[in-house]
């Protein structure tokens, strides 16, 4: 009897701040930003419950054509971070020998030790007018003027993927680590040429590593602030910054915490459409790894 | 151009080295059609090596493969008909059973048609037909042994060869698979090469042995052959179990010699192996447990002849197994004797502490020169 509760009160204490991380810093505000957003301002001071916001995002085309963007955005890093990530992970998880494995993940993870803010400045340090990129072309004859690299989509994707695609590393590193030499061998010694072993074999082997690795990385990239404006500057109409301005610069709380759960919505969607394409689960892939 | 030979697999003088170590080193042999042949060895002694180069995932230092008489250095493995059952399978668990037999009809270009009644005709023929559509995981233990064999011989491969492939099923199934892999290799008619450290694996099954130590043969021969004929003394050693003794030779004549062990026993032996042992040499002397007679002391002790050696002791312990019972006797040098005992569970078996008396023939005693 004693023994069962000392047993409970153990399991309750090392459960205790989990709960109170789930409920105070996630349910509770996320409660509150919902409320907020069900608010609809009718005078000063003065809110009336209903719609209004949602039904706003709706009817002003800047809003979804921003949130459309984004969302196909991330989708174009999310696939552009696994076709160069996959090749990496195969490298690191199956033909790299034991000691370089370490230190090869290692220098993945790197990158990570630097703050996002100063990483993406270092972009801005080779791609602006005046930056590396610019100047040794224009020192290499190449160029007659300066070329701005900055404030475009292409510089957003890339600075994108490459702040990412280390969360799309690690998922695939720890699947493909996870398959047996013998089953490619047994690829070949089938019959199998190196696309078929890669078809039907690895990447099928590696699918549930794949997806948690995309979903990580498309929630990361839609969600992503700084590395947007930063590299897109005012062009970049990334959905965040949407919501940023209706909170900070319009003072527009109830807009805003609407826009959020649009977008929350918006990519829980995506992620459903694509786990029903891959015939995979949640449970199958992201809480596998 | 069909070849002359009959030989499904030859290898001719095949080296392989990994810096300075040669892992096999010199092999050569050849495996007539249809037969099941093992390649016995401890662990580390270069036989997956072997195995893996006849399947071209490592190419030979040296020498030479044939595979129906062509040779196949330069092929990659997926141009060679050479069939592989990994040790730990390699079942694709991202498909179902249909699919896994299916990957290599696909592979080499099958119809639709074709692949369904190819797989439906293996599956009927290592009789599992209703399985067609469970998932890998639902198998057994033997179940995914028989799809491993029946994904490999539905491509007709000419030889297929067995990675150790029992080493992870319990003990009662491990003794089914060996009947099961026989009969399977009849039913076929293929050539089947199966790599084992497992003795009785080996003995079993094959129709041919070879064992290998330290990346070379030591004896090609029959199971019966090995068991009874080794020609070297880490055969004797390895194959069966066996009383070891080393000593040194004290008379020699026309095959046979006289043996004084480390221990101070003298037995009489036959010269086995190459090389004859003149007096002053030291041998091995081997004698398996089955050979050796124990008998209660009795008021006449025997005597040692011209045939027989005859040592008395005390029964040590006795480990009771059934048929395969065997007695652990001490001599009077101290050492552990064991020989098989019959116990029928009367008062007559023998039991630890009696007195006993060993004896066996002097043919039985096979002594190795070194």
């Amino acid at each position: 009897m004693m023994q069962n509760d000392i047993k409970r009160l153990s399991l309750f204490l090392l459960f205790a701040p989990f709960a109170l991380w789930i409920i105070l810093l996630i349910v509770l505000p996320h409660l509150g930003m919902f409320y907020i957003s069900l608010q609809e301002k009718v005078g000063p001071r003065v809110y009336e419950f209903g719609l209004a916001n949602y039904i706003n995002f709706f009817n002003e085309p800047i809003y979804w054509n921003t949130l459309i963007r984004t969302g196909s955005m991330s989708m174009l890093v999310t696939v552009l971070a696994l076709l160069l990530g996959f090749p990496i992970a195969y490298y690191i998880a199956k033909i790299a020998g034991n000691r370089t494995r370490g230190a090869l993940f290692l220098m993945c993870l790197i990158p990570l030790w630097v703050s996002d803010l100063i990483r993406a400045f270092g972009w801005i340090l080779l791609l602006r007018e005046t930056g590396i990129i610019s100047s040794s072309l224009q020192w290499a004859g190449l160029i007659n003027t300066p070329i701005e690299f900055l404030y475009n989509d292409a510089a957003v994707i890339m600075g994108l993927v490459y702040t990412v695609i280390l969360f799309m590393i690690v998922p695939l590193v720890s699947t493909l680590d996870g398959m047996d030499n013998s089953m490619i061998e047994a690829g070949y010694n089938l019959g199998g040429n190196g696309p078929t072993v890669l078809r039907r074999i690895i990447i099928p082997y590696a699918m549930p590593g794949i997806v948690s690795g995309c979903i990580v990385v498309f929630m990361l990239t839609a969600g992503s602030y700084l590395t947007p404006i930063l590299l897109g500057g005012k062009n970049s109409s990334w959905f965040t910054e949407q919501i940023y301005d209706q909170f900070i610069t319009r003072y527009n709380w109830e807009s805003g915490a609407a826009f959020g759960f649009l977008l929350l919505a918006f990519t829980s969607l995506v992620i459903w459409g694509g786990l029903k394409l891959s015939g995979q689960t949640l449970n199958s892939t992201v809480a596998r790894s | 151009m069909q070849s002359i030979t009959e030989n499904d697999l030859e290898c001719i003088q095949i080296q392989k080295h990994f810096g300075s170590v040669r892992a096999v080193d010199n092999v050569s042999f050849e495996i007539p059609k249809g037969s099941f042949f093992s390649i016995l060895g401890p662990s580390g002694c270069g036989k997956t090596t072997l195995m893996r180069m006849i399947a071209g995932f490592e190419q030979p230092s040296s020498g030479d493969i044939r595979i129906k008489g062509n040779s196949v250095i330069g092929t990659p493995p997926n141009r060679r008909n050479v069939k592989m059952v990994f040790q730990h399978l390699a079942l694709f668990p991202m498909m179902n059973v249909y699919e896994n037999i299916a990957y290599g009809l696909r592979c080499a270009g099958a119809s639709k048609d074709v692949i369904r009644t190819k797989v439906h005709d293996v599956l009927e023929r290592i009789s599992l037909p209703d399985v067609a559509n469970r998932e890998i995981t639902q198998l057994s233990g033997g179940q995914k042994q028989r799809i491993a064999i029946a994904r490999c011989m539905v491509l007709d491969p000419d030889v297929l060869l067995l990675d150790e492939p029992l080493g992870a099923l319990d003990l009662k199934l491990r003794e089914a698979m060996k009947i099961e892999l026989k009969l399977l290799q009849h039913q076929f008619d293929t050539t089947f090469v199966y790599i084992t450290h497992d003795q009785s694996e080996a003995l079993v099954m094959s129709d041919n042995v070879a064992i290998m130590n330290e990346g070379k043969f030591v004896q090609i021969g029959t199971p019966q052959e090995l068991y009874h004929n080794p020609t070297a003394a880490f055969v004797a050693g390895f194959v069966g179990d066996t009383n070891r003794w080393a000593g040194r030779v004290i008379r020699a004549e026309n095959g046979t010699v006289e043996v004084e062990t480390e221990a101070g026993l003298t037995m009489r032996g036959s010269v086995r192996g190459s090389g004859a042992p003149g007096v002053g040499d030291t041998v091995s002397a081997f004698v398996r447990p089955e050979f050796i007679t124990a008998e209660k002391t009795t008021g006449q002790p025997k005597v040692a002849d011209q045939t027989h050696n005859v040592i008395s002791g005390k029964i040590d312990s006795i480990l009771f197994n059934g048929a395969n019972s065997r007695a652990l006797v001490r001599d009077r040098a101290g050492e552990l004797i064991e020989a098989d005992v019959v116990l029928t569970g009367g008062t007559q078996d023998l039991k630890p502490k009696d007195d006993v008396t060993l004896s066996w023939s002097c043919e039985q005693t096979m002594s190795f020169k070194g």
